[in-house]
């Protein structure tokens, strides 16, 4: 964890000292949300926010800063702490033609609202046959952070990821929060947005065609962050940045590692992870939740029944460990994938003789 | 229990009447607060006698309603409550809820239904006293016993009837069910199995209306919500959020309480710490009112309150029904628990034979009409069967259908490109 942070320092003074030299702006992931949210609230009167504190504090993690004054007390509504309620009363404004976007301030919390996710917000579409359409987002951050304990550090990618009728999506970098976000916001059907709270403070380059106000990705399509023909590693949010790290350790052994940034977990990308296999022949999925009915065991079901024959290793999950997230610092970092974790797959994969354990 | 009307009147009077409603003329003050004069130890109005009574009291709020001229012309027509046409409209919604409701059983008994169905007997007067004086663009929304909900509102019996059978003619193609009614046409917002999950969609349609005047700025939007729900809801933390939401924000909405005394099995006194609903209302700063449900006027004359004012924009109101099913929670149910002598109670205070008894005391309606009227229901319901036994069954490549408004969230084919532009997309097996 602390690795991470002194990451981001060093990255952000060299890209300050490199700005002078490139184009290509900073940005980190909260102005990336900051911005999509306020331009889609601009765009249309009917895009409004709610959740707790994300008003006159200005977002539990200032995502939602300064949009209280813009937009006034209407359109950016602090709820009581009553998660059923205020998601219920999201799903139903949404059901009559509003476009909420629900924050959670955690996705912990959204336990307390999931009645309201699944069953009058995914499967409203269906059970009428087509004539409500839930134009909803929820959004907030997902999955571990540094130090909060069990109940906080839940991740809910598989969980919302097995139910028909809703889109998840998970971005990892600015580009990624800025389009997906935007993509969500206009989307006529319920999106729950995965965001990470450790990945909120980091920058990412962004061009100008991504901070065009009209900048959208397609929903349901991964990307392909680093190319490689080796070995494939799939990752989604946090984890698509040690994928890339692992990559770069990989490279120096002589392992050309294709590092796909999921980017949407339902619908999932098949085709893409397909193809990718199809071209390395060896699978590793990485993912910082539990291991049981995972993220990773639906990726790797899917290549086994679609690309079985382009496999020559088994294909090999990496996950968060099957406990409840322990608090003290070194339990941590052993229950969440780490960048030797990656690394040390990939060269199984790649049929590299490699210690099974990682050292605590 | 004379406060309840009390509590009713006192927000009433604290409220400035606003001159633009077309009722304003009309002292709903004095509605209420002669109430409190002159009936200070009585509970809910009683039977329809004392109505007529006390009614004579009130002619000049009455007058602005006795519009035709049937009405006017009889002295006495005009005390009532209902003109004629209004009588004869309640009588054949409640009729055509308690035929459907009987037909739903004698068809599930034969194997045409199948699944949970919600028989709605007994409490028809709640459905119609307050869905028929909505607008269309109103909203309603219910929980699994939303038949009769769903016909007040004016879903076609075609349709309920498709839908509850699993054909493809039904108002959600067979894809809802018995508990899961939506109309977007008629503003049905849904049939929800949870209990308590209506209750915070029918707050936030709530919401959108309110956001739509006042955000929008489209002045015309003054929609009300009612949300239906039952005794066994009251207890749960979604109701008591939505309470406080509603009345913090002052959205148009009106929390219809259908006191029917049974969850199921559990009795709402063996599961309530304090089992006087309408008192959770003033808890949370709205008026909270007790109202005599197996009484379709005086359900109508609380639900005319409410509704005009949330119309107005003074906020929610929690009004609660005492009323009561005649059949068992469900089909399935063999309703063992119940007293019988509690359940011919109830049955003596049938809401269709009280209207019966009124429209003829008052001679508003004779024999022969009503009789009209019945006939003309089983006519519509023999055809509704036949109707729903006729069409056909949802197709199999509706099973993919509807999922998503934007169906690429069946995601990329293996051709690369999204499944939904495959048109063969909703054919063959699930394996998507």
């Amino acid at each position: 964890m602390l690795g991470v942070i002194r990451n981001k320092s060093i990255r952000h003074t060299l890209s300050n000292f490199r700005q002078f030299s490139s184009s290509a702006k900073q940005m980190t992931v909260r102005d990336a949300l900051n911005s999509a949210l306020d331009e889609e609230m601009s765009a249309d009167p009917k895009v409004f926010l709610m959740g707790e504190e994300v008003g006159e504090y200005q977002g539990a993690y200032k995502i939602s800063k300064g949009l209280l004054e813009k937009y006034g007390p209407e359109r950016v509504r602090d709820t009581p702490i009553t998660e059923a309620g205020f998601t219920g009363i999201g799903v139903g404004a949404a059901y009559y033609g509003l476009k909420p976007v629900v924050e959670f301030m955690t996705f912990n919390f959204s336990m307390q609202a999931i009645d309201h996710i699944i069953n009058s917000a995914a499967k409203s579409n269906y059970m009428s046959a087509g004539q409500i359409s839930v134009p909803i987002v929820f959004r907030g951050p997902n999955g571990a952070a540094a130090g909060v304990g069990a109940q906080h550090s839940h991740c809910y990618a598989a969980w919302y990821g097995s139910c028909p009728g809703l889109k998840v999506l998970a971005p990892y970098s600015s580009e990624d929060a800025r389009g997906l976000l935007k993509a969500a916001i206009r989307d006529p059907d319920p999106v729950v947005f995965l965001e990470n709270e450790l990945l909120y403070g980091e920058s990412f380059p962004v061009s100008a065609e991504v901070l065009d106000s009209s900048f959208c990705l397609p929903i349901g399509k991964a990307k392909i962050e680093r190319e490689g023909k080796d070995v494939t590693i799939t990752a989604f949010s946090k984890m698509v940045g040690f994928a890339l790290k692992a990559a770069e350790i990989l490279e120096k052994e002589g392992i050309s590692a294709e590092v796909i940034n999921l980017r949407s977990i339902r619908p999932l990308d098949r085709s893409t992870i397909n193809t990718s296999v199809r071209k390395t022949n060896r699978l590793v999925t990485v993912e910082e939740g539990f291991p049981q009915h995972g993220v990773g065991a639906e990726i790797c079901t899917s290549v086994i029944e679609e690309s079985f024959g382009y496999l020559d290793a088994p294909v090999e999950r990496i996950a968060g460990a099957d406990v409840p997230m322990p608090y003290a610092a070194n339990l941590e970092r052993l229950a969440v994938p780490q960048v030797e974790d990656i690394v040390r797959a990939a060269k199984r994969a790649c049929h590299r003789s490699v210690p099974l354990a990682a050292a605590a | 229990m004379s406060f309840t009307a009390t509590k009713f009147s006192h927000s009433l009077l604290a409220v400035p009447v606003n001159s633009s409603s077309p009722r304003s003329n009309d002292k709903p003050l004095s509605f209420s607060s002669d109430l409190f004069k002159h009936n200070p130890s009585s509970s809910f109005l009683g039977s329809t006698q004392k109505l007529l009574r006390f009614n004579a009291i009130n002619k000049p709020f009455l007058h602005r309603r006795s519009s035709s001229p049937s009405a006017v012309l009889l002295q006495q027509t005009s005390n009532l409550l209902i003109t004629k046409e209004e009588g004869l409209v309640l009588y054949e919604d409640m009729v055509l809820g308690r035929s459907f409701e009987d037909k739903c059983a004698e068809m599930y008994y034969r194997g045409k239904m199948f699944g949970f169905v919600h028989l709605y007997n007994g409490q028809e007067a709640v459905s119609t006293g307050f869905i028929k004086y909505l607008r269309q663009e109103d909203c309603i929304v219910s929980t699994y016993r939303d038949h009769v909900h769903a016909l007040s509102k004016g879903v076609p019996s075609r349709a309920v009837m498709s839908e509850l059978f699993g054909k493809a003619t039904g108002c959600c193609r067979g894809q809802g069910g018995s508990m899961h009614m939506f109309s977007k046409e008629h503003n049905v917002l849904g049939g929800f199995a949870f209990i308590g999950e209506g209750i915070p969609v029918a707050t936030g349609a709530a919401f959108s209306m309110k956001y739509k005047r006042e955000v929008l700025n489209q002045a015309d939007s003054d929609n009300v919500t009612l949300a239906f729900f039952g005794d066994g809801t009251c207890n749960n933390g979604q109701f008591f959020e939505c309470l406080n939401m509603a009345a913090l924000w002052k959205l148009p909405i009106v929390f219809v309480v259908e006191n029917n005394l049974w969850a199921i099995g559990m009795s709402h006194i063996r599961a309530t710490s304090d089992p006087q609903i309408w008192k959770k209302g003033p808890a949370f700063g709205m008026p909270g009112v007790h109202v005599d449900g197996m009484d379709v006027l005086k359900v109508r004359e609380v639900a005319k309150e409410a509704i005009d004012r949330a119309r107005r924009g003074e906020g929610p109101t929690l009004v609660e029904c005492e009323t009561y099913r005649f059949r068992g929670h469900s089909l399935a149910d063999p309703d063992e628990l119940r007293n019988p002598a509690e359940k011919e109670h109830y049955a003596g205070r049938d809401p269709i034979t009280a209207l019966k008894k009124y429209l003829f005391e008052n001679k508003l309606a004779t024999e022969q009409e009503l009789k009209t009227i019945d006939k003309k229901i089983d006519e519509i319901l023999e055809d509704a069967v036949e109707f729903a036994e006729k069409s056909p069954q949802p197709p199999r490549s509706q099973l993919l259908e509807n999922v998503f408004a934007d169906p690429k969230g069946f995601g990329i084919g293996p051709d690369g490109r999204y499944r939904c532009e495959d048109p063969k997309f909703t054919e063959g097996t699930a394996h998507v």
